[in-house]
């Protein structure tokens, strides 16, 4: 299959390592990546914090990138959860019959990258091999906009050699919240405190998710601490291989 | 915070108020360990039912559908309440809403002189209009009798959540209250034991004495009936019951968006609403009732309906926030809500605190106060998730950001806000591809002076300044590696075309984490 990438704006600028990764995992199971050189932002952050407007000319640029995809795939809950929850509204708003006839037939065809692996290709075991104490974070919008249920889990189980341990406060936000975790820097802070309780209380080395602003806000505080555990993107577990 | 009515228009902002909660450990205590028990209480009652996700879809239809013809419903109920011998009064907003109330006690009185004392049921309606306030500037006591509102009132103290207002005290701060604060002649409270019997007990002499005394009631409403006329309180003390059964002038004051077209409807309402709020199958005590009883002197003998708009019609005329209205009172977003089990209530400066407080107070107040709480919220969606009637509560607080944001745009405020001037200008960078790979490459410039190396040579950032420095306060921040995605793949294909990608990734330039 041709699988175009829609990498977003902050994992192409602040986490290459994660795309690379989906690269790797997806060309080893046989499919070829391209990316469409004109994508930014899916406007996740204006949307979300007011500036509605201003997202409005990103879902007009992403269709016009993508539109000829025959599987659009994000490795960000949050990202795509914005695009299925919010593009065809925001077509709406446009006024414009065509963008909507064109989002209507896009949005099937737009993976989250997990996703895209358990439900689109049937895949649980990628032949990857990581082994090191993990544990996985469910990122809110993966859980419930994107219901990706226990599918990363699946994913992580049928990796060689992890040591995966389940975390206490599972379905507990983060506290990242885009925007939130600046204008409401002192709740957030609370927020991260009980989550990276949770995480220590695993032993795990890593921490693991389908989202790096998740992974970016808990490791933020992992480093604040000295903790010595990382945070890494589910596709970097499932691209690794023995002796790769 | 206690003492003060939570009166949104002279509130701190949600952040500045959070601030100070936060550093209050007790209470964070409280709140935490309340909620938790509220909600597994929930998720077991919600978990035996098979068809729930049916009652939530029913509710939201009844819900949706009864504000698409309000006007109707609410003059059939109107007409129905008048049949059976209920006076109907329309209050436009809280001000002719505490008017018509405070006219009604005064002329409740024996020989046309007013009462001193009103008893009341625990109404999140009349806390919204600071009813006891004007009765007291009239010279009527209100005693609250629902024990969690009597723990607030004599503790002065503010309701912190819409179903446990006193949820945030536990039971030996609410013993100390009781000892400090009960009088009652003839009994002495100092000795006060701290069981719940003995808190129970205390609270059960203080108010037996109100309910065989005082003639005139208060209540709010949860629903009223349009098909019959009839209202329904649904309580688990039985003190709501006395209430509305022992005076003779029985007053209820009610938003208009607590109609619902038929008795039928509340087969529906009644699950979902106990199960919800507090975790139980039925709530202990439902009370409906229509009119007066005109054949036996049972109840009371006047009883009066106030229906209040306060900015109600406002909010239904918002096509993408009407189904605010839908709500029916159940708190099951604020236990869910992991921002409000931080703070607890009092930090939304409104008596709706949690989620739904965080669209109903802005939309109430017609967007000139309360501006702070639609950002009051991480997008987590737990609350949309528990919702008993389905409001899309992220939605809504994303619709109301956007009329926050048009406010602060509106003409020179925009030259002074830089986060509106930040994000219009990163809106200008993401329409253009060529400006958004000259952003990337300026971004790595400008962090260079604030970063630091740590010993495997990845550079971190350990303070921001300005409004940034919320993140870095507990937080690092990695910096941008050298290679941005885009370059690296563009670079591969170069480099060797038709290679495997996968080759690359392990060598690539050392900022791996």
């Amino acid at each position: 299959m041709r699988v175009s990438l829609f990498i977003t704006c902050y994992n192409d600028t602040l986490f290459p390592e994660t795309g690379k990764a989906v690269v790797r995992v997806l060309e080893r199971l046989g499919h070829t990546v391209d990316f469409p050189a004109g994508q930014t932002c899916c406007g996740q952050m204006h949307w979300n914090t007011g500036y509605q407007e201003e997202a409005l000319p990103l879902l007009r640029r992403f269709v016009e990138q993508f539109r000829h995809a025959e599987a659009v795939v994000s490795p960000s809950t949050s990202c795509i959860a914005m695009m299925k929850d919010h593009y065809p509204l925001m077509a709406e708003r446009l006024k414009d019959e065509k963008l909507k006839a064109e989002v209507a037939a896009l949005l099937p065809k737009v993976w989250e990258f997990s996703q895209f692996l358990t439900q689109k290709l049937g895949l649980e075991d990628v032949g990857a091999y990581y082994p090191h104490r993990v544990t996985y974070h469910a990122s809110c919008h993966g859980l419930r906009s994107l219901h990706v249920g226990d599918g990363p889990m699946k994913l992580l189980r049928a990796v060689r050699g992890i040591d995966l341990v389940e975390i206490e406060n599972l379905e507990q936000c983060c506290g990242f919240g885009g925007t939130f975790a600046i204008k409401n820097a002192e709740v957030s802070s609370a927020m991260l405190a009980e989550k990276v309780r949770g995480v220590l209380n695993t032993r795990a080395e890593a921490v693991t998710g389908c989202d790096n602003s998740c992974l970016m806000h808990i490791g933020g505080a992992l480093h604040r601490e000295r903790t010595g555990v990382r945070p890494v993107h589910i596709a970097e577990i499932l691209a690794s291989e023995e002796g790769g | 915070m206690s003492g003060t009515a939570l009166d949104p228009t002279t509130a701190p902002k949600f952040q500045v108020a959070a601030k100070a909660l936060i550093g209050d450990s007790q209470l964070r205590k409280n709140v935490r360990h309340a909620t938790k028990v509220i909600q597994t209480k929930r998720a077991k009652v919600v978990g035996e039912m098979p068809d729930w996700e049916d009652l939530r879809e029913s509710g939201m239809q009844i819900r949706q559908h009864t504000m698409r013809h309000l006007d109707y419903y609410l003059e059939q109920f109107e007409r129905n309440c008048r049949a059976a011998g209920g006076e109907v009064h329309w209050a436009r907003n809280a001000e002719e809403a505490r008017q018509i109330v405070v006219g009604i006690v005064q002329a409740s009185g024996a020989e046309g002189k007013s009462p001193t004392e009103v008893i009341k049921i625990k109404s999140m309606t009349t806390e919204e209009i600071q009813l006891n306030k004007a009765l007291e500037a009239a010279g009527i006591h209100a005693y609250e009798t629902d024990l969690a509102e009597l723990i607030i009132q004599l503790g002065h103290d503010q309701p912190s959540h819409i179903v446990v207002p006193a949820l945030h005290k536990n039971r030996s701060q609410i013993r100390e209250i009781f000892r400090r604060e009960m009088k009652l002649p003839g009994v002495d409270f100092s000795n006060l034991g701290g069981t719940p019997q003995d808190l129970a007990d205390a609270a059960r002499r203080f108010l037996r004495e109100k309910f065989l005394r005082v003639k005139t009631a208060v209540s709010g409403a949860n629903f009223l009936i349009a098909e019959t006329g009839g209202v329904c309180i649904v309580e688990s003390e039985g003190n709501g019951r006395m209430c509305l059964t022992l005076p003779e002038t029985l007053i209820s004051v009610a938003g208009i968006d607590k109609v619902v077209p038929t008795f039928q409807d509340l087969e529906v309402m009644l699950q979902l609403l106990p199960r919800s709020a507090t975790g139980e199958r039925m709530n202990p005590y439902n009370s409906i009732w229509t009119g007066v009883d005109k054949v036996s002197p049972d109840g009371p003998r006047a009883f009066h309906v106030v229906l209040m708009d306060n900015a109600r019609t406002e909010i239904l005329a918002d096509e993408e926030a009407r189904q605010t209205l839908n709500c029916i009172r159940c708190g099951a977003c604020q236990n869910a809500c992991p921002v409000y089990q931080q703070t607890g209530g009092h930090a939304y400066g409104s008596v709706y605190a949690g989620p739904i407080g965080a669209i109903l107070t802005p939309q109430l107040m017609e967007m000139h106060h309360a501006q702070s709480l639609p950002y009051a919220s991480s997008l987590c969606g737990a609350c949309y998730e528990v919702c008993p009637v389905k409001i899309n509560i992220p939605e809504v607080l994303i619709h109301l950001r956007n009329k926050v944001v048009k406010q602060q745009s509106a003409g020179l405020k925009l030259l002074v806000n830089p986060e509106v001037m930040a994000l219009k200008a990163v809106a200008l960078v993401f329409r253009s591809e060529g400006v958004f790979r000259v952003s990337q490459k300026l971004g790595r410039l400008g962090e260079l002076a604030l970063s630091r190396k740590d010993g495997q040579g990845v550079g971190w950032i350990e303070w921001l300044p300005g409004m940034l420095g919320g993140w870095t306060r507990v937080r690092d921040l990695r910096v941008m590696p050298k290679q941005t995605f885009r370059q690296w793949f563009e670079q591969r294909g170069k480099d060797a075309p038709g290679r495997r990608a996968g080759d690359a990734v392990e060598k690539a330039d050392g900022d791996g984490r």
